[in-house]
């Protein structure tokens, strides 16, 4: 039971964000992120979010994953 | 619209809301026909007021019906209405018909405004107009509050069917092309998202159109496409199980190639849906052979309704009747019938 | 941004490896329901090498919700001073002897919520009416029922009151773990139950049982990646955890949430469909906020409960076995009348085999 999507808040008000999801707007809570700040990428589960997410870490396993894409499979 | 006068008088309507009275077939009764209806739909047929429209039509013609229930009765792209008029046009297109003529039945709940009831006429009667068919008779019903849902419509038509073209499932077989005609989802984003406090981007609109001139032009460019049905409940995920069931074909395609907005996704994303199950008011597969599809796309890619049309993948012999998605990292997964309504799930 | 074309070689990468790596039949478990219909979307089944076999766990709730839970929220729904809220994945399991779609059919008030603070708004625009919100879910939703408690008690609302099905994951992992017939090589952690508990609740599945372990994200290709380096650990003999989603698992997970949880629920024991009763497994609301326990506040009787005896939901949660090897597979439980909570939820193993076609699919592995 675990549905959850990145989201950009693109307004803070308090405990109250607004983020986006690839165009769709959502008012979400931030009481189990109160450091969110507007601008960051969250991880958001039915209304709320959960965590930051790690922009480098998120680079990384793109990175990773070009990496492995170009190896040859040899 | 039985026993409705004609005459004009200075009749106003100065009713704000739908009272029993405007169905029990008095005064109010031909105030709301006369008032509201008649201007909106006018033409010839309709004005015959007869128990029944006489009709011209050719030899062959197409019938259909369908009933719409809706909530929200208004959304971006639309009202009931729209949806009400292109249905019943897009099903008579899809049977290789050019649409003529349709039927209005509504079932109105006490207390619906009028003000509401005029702008969904007035949608019907521009949607009407931009497919080119007449709406020629009518009826209206009142029901008790809470008896209804504001408003109910139903709708029939009748078209002619075009000659030389045989729009059937037994004509598809293996190694045909499917065509989509554009995006996949966006009325049922654009429905669903208020029930969850999903704010849409007002570019993202419901789909809902009248695909019967772009159908018309298809069929002038390649009269032996083998078949056609628009995407409406169930979206594609349906039109193809039913092909794919009904001709005994089996069906790939490819989930890279699939048009779908980055918004739907976004939307489907959050809700647990998935954009080829969705619900489209104005999209249509198209199962044609592969010599036809450059000549179909041609024509569809210069039509507004069909610029984002695109092979979606094609039939084979290998899995008669199932439907197969070719996923991003190349496995397959089926596409099956989907059972009943879309349950958005947070699991 | 990975593009179409990279995406196909990256996972033909790890497949391979995997292929290279594995040298015996190895079984791998997801625990997370949101993995399994994951692993059936993208069709991994069907590219892994025929010698790894995934099978799915405990780890979607709605499937280890037990009848009796089920029931009780339908006695509640027949209650007309009562609205039910709930997530869309609850509607359709069946209780004893009917669900809640049905009750609504029968005129109850259960509307589809998408969080519960959607809930708390509904009893705020209902100040007669009772609201109860079913609050079902792992250590990932439990935070989000806590919280919306703790907005109700500050902005005084009592109308709102939650059933609790809350569970912890990890105590299904152990309990299965512990039984010595469980046959699995190595578990895809569920992510985004980490990202609230960090690491450390799932240490004893390396410490005490010695297997390897990867917490996984949720794309296809974190999945394969996390396969991949299951089978590395398997290859190197090693069962240590690993974390494949750092972006956003941390390794301490999420203090505020966490300390969300323990301040209005207590463990309790609680039963699971298919493992029957597990010590500590269970979320219930602490005395402090017993306002808000629906059982506590608002009386209910509710059909004695049973579960169908022929249903195998226990034995393929346990991944003992396939849901083909259940008597009612496809015969009597099917999406449109399901027989046991495994074929209701899209999470579930039966659900997810009959709609992505397992054994009934004929274009080849």
């Amino acid at each position: 039971m675990c549905l959850a999507v990145p989201a950009k808040i693109i307004e803070k008000n308090d405990m109250m964000a607004t983020v986006d999801v690839e165009g769709i707007q959502r008012k979400i809570s931030l009481m189990l992120l109160p450091d969110a700040k507007k601008g960051d990428f969250v991880l958001m589960h039915a209304g709320f979010a959960i965590q930051t997410i790690d922009e480098q870490e998120a680079n990384y396993t793109a990175q990773l994953l070009k990496e492995v894409a170009q190896n040859d499979n040899a | 619209m039985r026993g409705i006068n004609m005459g004009k008088g200075d009749i106003t309507m100065e009713d704000k809301f739908i009272t029993m009275a405007h169905g029990a077939g008095g005064v109010k009764s031909r105030e709301l026909v006369e008032e509201i209806m008649v201007p909106a739909f006018d033409n010839e047929y309709l004005r015959q007021m007869h128990d029944g429209a006489k009709l011209p039509v050719k030899n062959n013609i197409a019938f259909t019906t369908d009933s719409y229930v809706v909530k929200p009765l208004f959304f971006n792209g639309g009202n009931i209405g729209k949806l009400a008029v292109c249905g019943t046009v897009n099903d008579l297109a899809m049977t290789g018909a050019v649409p003529k003529y349709i039927s209005v039945g509504m079932i109105l709940e006490e207390g619906f405004p009028i003000k509401d009831l005029r702008t969904i006429v007035d949608t019907m009667s521009q949607a009407a107009a931009e497919a080119g068919i007449y709406i020629v008779t009518g009826d209206t019903k009142v029901v008790n509050k809470n008896s209804g849902d504001g408003i109910f419509i139903n709708t029939a038509g009748v078209g002619n069917l075009i000659d030389g073209c045989d729009i059937a499932p037994r004509n598809v077989k293996p190694e045909m092309d499917i065509i989509v005609s554009g995006y996949l989802g966006d009325h049922a984003a654009a429905i669903m998202a208020l029930r969850h406090n999903l704010q849409l981007p007002d570019t993202l609109k419901s789909d809902c159109a009248p695909l019967n001139k772009l159908v018309y032009k298809i069929l002038q460019a390649a009269p032996k496409i083998a078949v056609m049905r628009d995407a409406t409940r169930g979206g594609a995920a349906a039109v193809l199980n039913e092909i794919a069931a009904q001709a005994g074909v089996g069906i790939i395609i490819d989930e890279d190639k699939l048009p779908v907005r980055k918004e739907v996704r976004g939307f489907c994303d959050i809700l647990g849906f998935d954009p080829i199950y969705l619900a489209n008011e104005g999209k249509m597969v198209i199962f044609a052979d592969k010599t036809y599809s450059s000549r179909i796309l041609a024509v569809m890619h210069k039509d507004v309704y069909g610029k984002n049309a695109c092979i979606i993948g094609s039939t084979n012999s290998i899995a008669p009747g199932e439907v197969g998605l070719r996923t991003a990292i190349g496995g397959i997964r089926i596409i099956d019938m989907p059972a009943g309504e879309q349950i958005p799930r947070i699991c | 941004m990975i593009m179409p074309e990279e995406c196909k070689k990256a996972a033909e990468f790890f497949l391979q490896n995997i292929d290279r790596l594995i040298t015996k039949p190895t079984r791998f478990m997801e625990v997370c329901g949101t993995h399994t219909v994951s692993i059936f979307r993208s069709g991994i089944r069907q590219l892994l090498p025929e010698k790894v076999d995934l099978v799915s766990g405990p780890g979607c709730p709605v499937c280890v919700t037990p009848n009796d839970y089920m029931d009780t929220a339908i006695a509640y729904a027949k209650n007309s001073n009562v609205i039910i809220t709930t997530f869309g994945d609850m509607l359709k399991v069946p209780g004893t002897s009917t669900s809640l779609y049905e009750a609504r059919a029968e005129g109850a008030d259960i509307r589809i919520v998408y969080s519960p603070l959607d809930a708390l708004q509904l009893a705020i625009n209902n100040p007669a009416k009772k609201i109860i919100f079913l609050a079902v879910g792992f250590e990932t939703t439990a935070p989000l029922t806590a919280a919306t408690i703790q907005t109700a008690q500050k902005k005084q609302i009592n109308n709102f009151f939650i059933l609790s099905a809350h569970k912890w994951t990890y105590t299904a992992l152990d309990a299965l773990l512990s039984d010595p017939t469980i046959k699995v090589d190595g578990f895809l952690l569920p992510g985004h139950v980490c990202v609230i508990t960090g690491e450390a609740p799932f240490s004893f599945v390396s410490e005490r049982y010695a297997k390897p372990a990867v917490i996984a994200g949720f794309e296809a290709l974190d999945i394969l990646r996390a396969v991949y380096m299951l089978a590395l650990q398997v290859q190197n003999g090693q069962a240590k955890i690993e974390n494949a989603y750092k972006r956003v698992v941390r390794t301490e997970g999420n203090p505020i949430a966490q300390n969300a949880i323990s301040s209005v629920f207590s463990n309790t024991s609680a039963n699971w469909r298919g493992f029957g009763g597990i010590e500590n497994s269970g979320m219930t609301v602490n005395a402090a906020y017993a306002q808000y326990d629906a059982l506590h506040s608002i009386p209910v009787t509710k059909e004695n409960s049973r579960e169908n005896p022929a249903c195998r939901c226990g034995d393929v949660l346990k991944g003992n076995i396939n849901p083909t090897q259940c008597p009612l597979f496809k015969k009597i439980c099917t999406p449109e009348h399901p027989a046991g909570a495994c074929m209701v939820s899209i999470e579930g193993t039966c659900h997810a085999w009959y709609k992505y076609g397992q054994g009934r699919y004929h274009y080849g592995r």
